[in-house]
């Protein structure tokens, strides 16, 4: 859903996504310790294998972002996470694209980011019950932000897409809406669990 | 690895390529594609496609599922487009009205997304992604990161097994996905579940790591050098897409 494949966007959003998602990539990389490293990419993984199956809404599916929980749960690896997941999605499944790829990086990764930084803390704190409604909440906004950035790059790309742009916004209603609901029963069963994982991750532990 | 190739392995000419030859030339090519202007440019660009796409040895049919996938996700707006980009109209059936530019704009992205994305699944479709990993390495990728896509590429497959073993536990159980409550409660716990399961899991690992003496370096098997149908390949690539652009440039 926030895959924008290549062939779409005009080359200086090309450019600056791709400047972007590098400096939040180097930034992350920087604080990121060797030994981190593995739990980093299973959980990544974990992610992954997530957002690769079709949650059934009615009739319908959707596939989740997971941005928001990424975020609380990894910080600001969710940058080098994502890019990782985004190359290989486009590599071995032709899906999204090689020159967008700093442009979705930034996309999913920025608002996920932004809700770890603001959220994690005061999760980490609450009891199970509130920190599901913050985390589901957080999720939902990291949704939105995610479908207005994508809007925002089409939008920027040509004066065409904007029209088409503002209805694509529309159709991030619902996965925020589930998107939510999953995250923040995640969060309270997580919480209840494995209170540690949502844990601020310990700095060069 | 099961996120290589999902069919049978297919003994392809550009199997013999060195893996950063293949990822050069799939970046150049798209790079060309997108900067496409003209519709003969375009038009030309996907027929290049479809080359590499024969010369890949993948077949049509294999890659239409990828293909109908990004299609997929683009219905929305090239369905749009033509019915919101101003200009004179081209067809017009009560309220709506097909705009000639919005028409114009939507086959130009279907020719150019389409031609990238087969350049791309020709090129690299049966690239290993252990041979990846090695390529993006030496051609200056942070080690950090190509660490982090290994082990993403080891784990992946496994906790997606195990997510596919929590969501048959589920449905053995009677679970349904009726659109309620219960549904997204469910999936919450799944989600929270195959976390706690991978994190447990990131531990042991890192445990074994340890054990054995992790410094924060993988040994890794050194590049061969380039071969001769490495030059000759990419020096065909180059005259090709030169003759692209100026197709595009003066047409």
């Amino acid at each position: 859903m926030a895959h924008i494949p290549d062939g779409v966007l005009s080359g200086p959003v090309l450019v600056a996504g791709g400047v972007l998602a590098a400096g939040g990539i180097a930034l992350a990389l920087r604080r990121l310790d060797e030994e981190e490293i593995p739990r980093t990419a299973i959980l990544s993984a974990a992610f992954f294998a997530v957002s690769l199956f079709a949650v059934p809404v009615g009739p319908s599916s959707v596939h989740l972002l997971l941005g928001g929980l990424m975020g609380l749960i990894l910080g600001s690896a969710i940058f080098p996470a994502i890019f990782v997941a985004l190359l290989l999605q486009s590599v071995m499944f032709g899906f999204g694209g090689l020159t967008s790829l700093g442009v979705n990086t930034f996309n999913i990764a920025l608002p996920g980011a932004l809700v770890g930084m603001l959220l994690a803390p005061a999760i980490a704190r609450a009891s199970a019950s509130r920190a599901a409604v913050l985390a589901g909440i957080g999720s939902a906004l990291a949704v939105a932000g995610t479908g207005t950035l994508v809007a925002v790059s089409l939008a920027l790309s040509s004066n065409d897409y904007a029209a088409s742009a503002k209805v694509m916004i529309a159709t991030y209603l619902p996965l925020m809406c589930i998107e939510g609901l999953v995250a923040g029963f995640c969060v309270s069963f997580v919480k209840k669990v494995k209170p540690e994982l949502l844990a601020p991750v310990p700095a060069g532990a | 690895m099961s996120l290589a190739a999902s069919g049978a392995r297919i003994v392809a000419p550009f199997e013999a390529l060195d893996a950063r030859t293949r990822l050069v030339a799939a970046l150049s090519l798209v790079l060309v594609t997108v900067s496409m202007r003209s519709l003969s440019g375009q038009v030309a660009a996907l027929l290049l496609a479809l080359v590499m796409l024969r010369l890949s040895g993948l077949s049509l049919a294999q890659t239409s599922r990828r293909l109908l996938h990004v299609e997929g996700f683009m219905i929305a707006l090239l369905v749009l487009l033509p019915l919101t980009v101003p200009g004179p109209a081209l067809l017009s059936f009560g309220p709506f009205s097909m705009s000639q530019p919005g028409v114009a704009r939507a086959v130009s992205i279907i020719l150019s997304v389409n031609a990238a994305v087969l350049s791309t699944l020709s090129l690299l479709h049966t690239l290993e992604p252990v041979r990846l990993g090695r390529a993006l390495a030496s051609l200056g990728l942070p080690s950090r990161l190509v660490h982090l896509m290994m082990f993403l590429v080891r784990y992946q497959s496994l906790l997606r097994d195990e997510a596919t073993r929590l969501v048959e536990a589920m449905r053995a159980r009677g679970f349904a996905g009726r659109l309620r409550m219960h549904t997204w409660r469910t999936y919450g716990n799944l989600v929270g579940m195959l976390l706690v399961r991978s994190v447990e899991r990131a531990e042991r690992v890192d445990e074994a790591m340890r054990c054995r003496g992790f410094s924060g370096r993988f040994p890794m098997r050194a590049n061969r050098p380039l071969t001769r149908a490495d030059w000759r390949f990419g020096c065909a690539l180059a005259a090709v897409l030169a003759a692209l652009v100026g197709l595009d440039r003066f047409s």
